[in-house]
């Protein structure tokens, strides 16, 4: 049991890490603003689920989970929200590189 | 090579680059992003050295609020920079070097001359800590061995208000500050604010459950996490005071006003100002809730700015 969770928690993780590098890869390489904001919300979002997800096996007690649910969603609500701010400033900027 | 010395060698090398980096960018805004990177990357630093507050208080504190106060600040010069395109003479330039050379020589050598075993006070401040009966070293320290520190630092942050305040144009005297006047209602921001509300009530449980857990099990095994706790905190000011009164149980010094058992088991008289031994925790409790409430109305205010007309619509 403790040999599957610790490969859950190896799979999850390394997925995770495979999405923040995808959204590193997409803020160096994509055109625009837009472009690169949408790479890299998607990709911070998932990447950081993942890997909190792979972290619960081995958080230890239910309170060290429930914190560890509680950095993801809080950085959900803030990726989100600055997300959108940065893409209204973005868009009433006009189509600059 | 281990793992643990692996990621302190990258953090390092991390802080070494974004220091770097804020300091040699020639623009503003770039300089800022480099320092907020910069502060939380030293606040894993300081969780790496065990030091939670420090931790905590260099990423609100020191990254977060002073990097908002930053990028404000860099906003209003964005202009002014701009024009400014010719670069300084030789001359200056070779004695700015120089200055900079001596600064950091300076610096090098006192971090050089620095005795190899710390002078630390967290063990007595551990154990006079009974004497307040607040049940947290860090805690102990600030309001009651240090509280002077403490007062005088609250001062300062008074006088820093004052000095925002007193950059206000004759115009917008009256007026309220920047961040006061009401904005246009975009959805996102106040979507924020109320969902943000209920989450930290959410956190603020979840960590009183941690605090009231981690402090029943302070008196016995924590030996050393207490330890470290109360000497990172005590660091910066150990180094200005040199010996303490507490150490070396001096009850003479005057911003030490140490806690009246722990002076009469030093066999020296009353602190100046002490608390009274039996009212101590009630008096520090009275002292720190208002100014907890102070300081963060303080700081909300240092981050509003100082006052301005109303934007003409």
């Amino acid at each position: 049991m403790s040999a599957a969770l610790d490969l859950f928690t190896i799979v999850a993780v390394s997925a995770g890490v495979l999405f923040f590098l995808a959204g590193v890869v997409g803020l160096l390489r994509f055109p625009d603003a837009l472009t690169r904001l949408h790479a890299l919300t998607k990709a911070d979002n998932v990447g950081l689920g993942l890997i909190v997800a792979g972290l619960l096996p081995q958080a230890g007690s239910v309170l060290a989970g429930l914190k560890l649910l509680l950095v993801w969603l809080t950085v959900l609500l803030a990726g989100a929200t600055v997300g959108q701010l940065i893409a209204r400033v973005a868009r009433r900027a006009g189509p600059r590189a | 090579m281990s793992l643990e010395l692996f990621y302190e060698l990258l953090l390092g090398l991390l802080v070494l680059a974004a220091a770097s980096w804020s300091v040699a960018t020639r623009d503003s805004y770039s300089a800022t992003v480099g320092f907020v990177s910069y502060g939380l990357l030293m606040a894993l630093v300081w969780m790496q050295l065990q030091a939670v507050d420090v931790a905590l208080a260099e990423a609100a504190i020191g990254s977060g609020l002073t990097g908002l106060l930053l990028l404000g600040a860099a906003a209003k010069l964005r202009a002014a920079e701009a024009r400014v395109t010719t670069r300084p003479s030789r001359m200056l330039r070779a004695v700015a070097a120089l200055a900079c050379t001596g600064l950091a020589a300076a610096l090098a050598g006192t971090v050089l001359s620095l005795p190899q075993s710390t002078p630390s006070l967290a063990g007595a401040a551990v154990a006079a800590l009974p004497a307040t009966g607040l049940g947290n070293p860090v805690n102990g320290v600030l309001m009651a061995f240090r509280a002077f520190d403490t007062l005088l630092e609250k001062v300062v942050l008074v006088l820093s208000l004052v000095g925002v305040w007193s950059l206000a144009p004759d115009l917008g005297w009256t007026g309220r500050p920047r961040l006061l006047h009401p904005f246009a209602d975009d959805g996102v921001l106040p979507f924020l604010a109320r969902t943000l509300r209920p989450s930290a009530c959410c956190s603020a449980c979840i960590s009183c459950g941690t605090a009231r857990r981690a402090g029943r099990r302070l008196p016995g095994r924590d030996r050393h996490r207490r330890h470290v706790a109360a000497g990172a905190h005590g660091g910066p000011r150990r180094g200005a005071s040199g010996t303490c009164a507490l150490a070396a149980g001096r009850g003479d010094r005057g911003t030490c006003d140490l806690p009246r058992r722990g002076a009469r088991r030093h066999g020296h008289r009353r602190a100046f100002l002490a608390y009274p031994e039996a009212h101590a925790k009630a008096l520090i409790l009275f002292i720190e809730v208002p100014m907890m409430l102070t300081v963060a109305l303080v700081l909300a205010l240092l981050v509003a700015g100082p006052p301005e007309q109303a934007p003409q619509r």
